[in-house]
């Protein structure tokens, strides 16, 4: 068994948390990716996610593709159905394995090459069809396991040692999230633990397709500190774009007194709130053009700009437009076959 | 001489009757609306009770390019593909073709309109003036072609004499009970009936006088049958991709699920995912079957070339989900709307690295239906992807069978652990073999069990699930798949055999070409007896080997250029090797029995 985490010991000072596990429960297997990758960092904040929202993990499914940031659902959740697909194709898996079962909470990891190459077609139409979930990009813009070929959203220009100059322009995943309809859009950075944590709390409140593209820099391949995507550059050229607090709806409502024209406030479809202070004052998360510009500014300027770029909870998801009930792998035999009459009367018709 | 003088003197005299047993085909462009006549037709001789088949040559086009509905009727029940002696010519552009291809003594009934229509001395010609005949009938513009076509029932009605009421109850099926468009429709025909009655004087010997070997029996086409065996199977969740000729089968099943399968409160238990490609469904199948809901995907050969990477991933993760494929004539694009055999090899080992899928072989809609339901259980007890290979034959054209059986048997989900049985074993490895079939067992996502996780992946794995490259963790996990699949063995549908004590001769054939066999069987009897093996599945039984070991020459019949089913017979059977014999044949056509029977007769003299 992986990580089987029998219940917690009643060895005392164990933080608990309202389900009854510590935050060792939320541990995956001990990860195999390089020390010091920004995936790791990414791995840590789901599993103090994990333990912080007090989430069941047999409630949640984690979906990956192929890559060096798709191994890493096996290093987080131990607890939870894991399912690592094929190249590019996570979407679909997750879309099947929702509409199977629409109850699950689903946390998919993805990579720049996985989403932004092979998988682009079944990432737009995720998008598309609102399937609710957290789609994480672990974003570094290369390919790691091959050790060092371009991804699409590598940078025009960037220098690397084993492919040379990089002569495309790099696709933005959080403006084509934004094209094909998701309504939960943002962009964090790995070393940034706080907002990624943050980040992923909302978007696990998110009714439909939240996205996070998180600049995760490639401590091998991809750390020249003139690369926008290594350590180097981002500490240096992250712009958050909003503070974010946010608050679970299990909990008293207690935010820090806002200031007027610092804090907007979102409340989630399942009515948690998520508090942005607007930091670059004139963005509106609500407003598709504002954000698709915002982006566009950014790299002409070469910034990446972090936090929640684009919010549009008014879509139905995928599940409440199939108008799905009981989760159909829940459904009992009776309800699965129609009764013998049933058959009789049909074939009527065809007499 | 006159016709009549003519066909005295050839033989084929009007005294002696041909009654209930004949071919017909009406030939038209596509896109004009001649569907609704052919199953008026066909449904109106069905009605009479005699034994029909229809089959539709069509091309892969919206509008104009020719295509040609075959009827055949067979008081002795006959129903494979033969040369038509009727032809019904409306359209211009294969009107000579046509005609070249009728026999002396056939019949040619022609639209008056057309201008290139070929005289033959030894063919019995009757005119159909459809512009006379739909004169003044109150139809939209845009339905004048469609109405047009009803002036070719008319007369084919008188010539056969088939009664217009039966006619009428015919195209009330076919409209689905709309009188307006029954009434507009039938005007046509009666017109067209009473026309011919006046002016013209029968000639021919086809005629067709009503029987009782319909009585009780269905009409249907195979992809709507197996849909609704899925229906019964408790299919719910289905994706998939428009493809020719598979998308009837996603269509039945969209018509089907909401009359059958939504609960009290009105809610679907079901859903069906149009996806972005067949990649994509069969992603979703596989993420379906894995959260346990029953999946399935129609495609055809293209289809299964995308699908590939995934049903690699499918054998070696052990996730249940069904692959109808609906055969067209491949390799590459080939012909779209023409049937064949010729994904049985692919499908039955698609996937890099060793893979072997169940295949089920339906060869009419009775088969369709059951391997509809069949195919969902025996994916969840075998953990694996179940492919059912029908073709464009069976799945797109109309056949009769018995009303299907309800399923014999519950339900069957394989071997799923609830958290009950979890906390009582203590816990399971996703992997293992517990039973000595092969089979292991498996949770699902959502089990409230801290025990019930694991980790499905596609790489290499232990008994746990963990990732390993350890050499005897792989091997004995490939090990156990192969007996997973030796256990399939008995649970996939078993041959049907038709033992014959005087033959040292067999045949082994599978699907729709059964109907050319059975028939050629028959009419070589006297010269040639011969036992038939029809496979109903793959992987093979002990009782193909023994069918095999009983006879000295035992010949492979299959749709399909290289005799696939030959080589994987002889793979599985190489003590065998040299006993079996390959006759295979692909034209895009369904086989005729006298193809058969010349092919046999010739390997039989060259020995």
């Amino acid at each position: 068994m992986e990580n089987p985490n029998p219940a917690p010991s009643d060895r005392a000072p164990i933080k608990l948390n309202m389900v009854g596990l510590s935050k060792k429960d939320y541990d995956g297997a001990p990860s195999t990716l390089c020390k010091g990758c920004g995936h790791n960092s990414i791995a840590s904040q789901i599993v103090q996610v994990g333990f912080e929202l007090n989430l069941r993990p047999h409630e949640i499914i984690k979906l990956s593709g192929i890559g060096c940031s798709s191994k890493s659902p096996a290093y987080f959740l131990g607890m939870s159905h894991g399912f690592n697909a094929l190249h590019g194709r996570m979407p679909s898996v997750a879309t099947g394995a929702l509409l199977a079962n629409h109850t699950l909470k689903a946390i998919g990891v993805s990579g720049d090459g996985d989403t932004g190459s092979i998988g682009m077609g079944q990432f737009k139409h995720l998008m598309r069809r609102n399937v609710r979930m957290v789609y994480i990009v672990e974003n570094n813009g290369v390919y790691g396991l091959t050790k060092g070929q371009f991804s699409a959203t590598a940078e025009e220009g960037l220098q690397l040692k084993y492919a040379g100059q990089n002569e495309f322009p790099p696709i933005d995943l959080c403006m084509e999230a934004i094209i094909a309809g998701c309504g939960f859009v943002a962009r964090s950075f790995a070393g940034d633990a706080k907002q990624v944590r943050e980040l992923l709390k909302a978007a696990l409140s998110h009714r439909g397709t939240a996205l996070l593209d998180i600049i995760s820099p490639c401590v091998a391949f991809n750390n020249e500190d003139d690369s926008p995507k290594s350590y180097g550059y981002g500490t240096k050229h992250e712009q958050p774009l909003h503070e974010l607090g946010f608050i679970p709806y299990a909990e008293e409502i207690s935010i820090e007194p806002m200031q007027p024209g610092e804090f907007r406030t979102v409340r989630l479809h399942d009515g948690s709130l998520i508090s942005l202070r607007n930091l670059d004052k004139d963005h509106d998360p609500t407003d598709k053009m504002a954000a698709l510009q915002r982006l566009h500014r950014a790299q002409e300027t070469g910034e990446f700009i972090t936090g929640l770029i684009y919010y549009n909870p008014d879509r139905p998801s995928l599940a409440e437009v199939e108008e799905l009930d009981t989760p159909l792998a829940q459904l009992s035999p009776e309800r699965l076959r129609p009764g013998r009459e049933k058959l009789e009367q049909f074939l009527q018709a065809y007499r | 001489m006159n016709v009549l003088e003519r066909q005295q003197e050839a033989g084929y005299a009007t005294s002696s009757p041909v009654i209930n047993n004949f071919s017909l085909v009406v030939a038209t462009a596509n896109g004009t609306g001649s569907q609704t006549a052919n199953l008026t037709l066909l449904r109106s001789f069905f009605k009479m009770g005699i034994p029909v088949h229809g089959k539709n040559i069509f091309p892969s086009n919206i509008q104009g390019l020719p295509t040609w509905y075959h009827i055949r009727v067979s008081h002795e029940g006959y129903i494979a593909r033969k040369p038509s002696e009727i032809l019904v010519a409306f359209n211009p552009a294969t009107v000579a073709e046509d005609v070249q291809e009728l026999p002396a003594g056939g019949v040619c009934i022609y639209n008056a309109d057309l201008k290139n229509l070929p005289r033959r001395e030894d063919l019995i010609y009757y005119p159909v003036p459809v512009s006379e005949l739909i004169a003044g009938i109150e139809v939209p513009v845009k339905r004048k072609p469609y109405i047009a076509n009803m002036a070719y029932v008319g007369v084919v009605a008188w010539m056969l004499g088939v009664p217009l009421q039966v006619v009428e109850e015919a195209l009330g099926a076919q409209f689905d009970y709309r009188q307006k468009l029954i009434e507009s429709n039938m005007e046509v025909v009666r017109r067209a009936h009473a026309w011919a009655t006046e002016h013209l004087r029968k000639q021919d010997p086809y005629r067709l006088e009503p029987m009782n070997k319909t009585e009780g029996l269905i009409i249907m086409t195979g992809n709507e049958a197996g849909a609704l065996g899925a229906v019964f199977g408790g299919v719910s969740v289905a994706a998939w991709y428009p493809i020719t000729p598979s998308t009837s089968f996603m269509d039945a099943l969209r018509e089907f699920l909401p009359k059958l399968r939504k609960d009290e409160a009105g809610k679907p238990t079901y859903t069906v995912i149009q996806a972005e490609d067949e990649l994509a469904a069969a992603g979703i199948v596989m993420g379906a079957g894995w959260a346990g809901a029953r999946a399935l995907t129609s495609t055809s050969g293209p289809g299964i070339s995308l699908m590939a990477e995934f049903v690699s991933y499918g054998y070696f993760t052990e996730i249940p989900a069904v692959i109808w494929d609906i055969q067209r004539v491949g390799p590459s694009t080939g012909l779209p709307t023409r049937t064949s055999q010729g994904d049985v090899s692919f499908a039955y080992t698609l996937g890099h690295g060793d893979t072997k899928h169940p295949v089920l072989l339906p060869s009419s809609i009775e088969e369709c239906f059951e391997f509809g339901w069949k195919s969902l259980d025996l994916a969840e007890q075998l953990q694996t992807l179940v492919f059912v290979l029908s073709d464009l034959d069976l799945g797109m054209n109309n056949w009769m069978g018995q009303p299907f059986d309800y399923p014999d048997r519950p339900l069957q989900r394989g071997k799923v652990l609830s958290a009950e049985q979890l906390e009582a074993l203590g816990g399971f490895a996703r992997y293992k073999d517990v039973d000595g079939d092969g089979i292991p067992y498996r949770t699902l996502p959502g089990t409230p069990h801290p025990l019930a996780a694991y980790f499905t992946r596609g790489s290499g794995h232990n008994e746990q699930a963990q990732y390993s490259e350890r050499a005897n963790d792989w091997e004995g996990n490939m090990a156990r798949l192969a007996r997973k699949f030796e256990t399939a063995r008995s649970l996939v549908p078993a041959p049907v055999t038709l033992h014959n004590s005087s033959a040292r001769v067999g045949i082994i054939a599978y699907g729709t070409t059964r109907y050319a066999i059975e028939e050629a069987r028959d009419r070589l009897a006297p010269q040639l007896p011969t036992s038939f093996l029809r496979l109903r599945a793959l992987p093979i039984n002990q009782e193909v080997r023994d069918f095999v070991a009983a006879h000295e020459r035992v010949y492979v019949i299959e749709l399909n250029r290289d005799g696939q089913m030959h080589g994987i017979l002889q793979t599985e059977m190489p003590e065998y090797a040299a006993r079996l014999r390959s006759i295979a044949h692909l034209d895009g056509l369904p086989l005729t029995a006298q193809w058969v029977q010349e092919r046999l007769l010739k390997e039989e003299a060259t020995l």
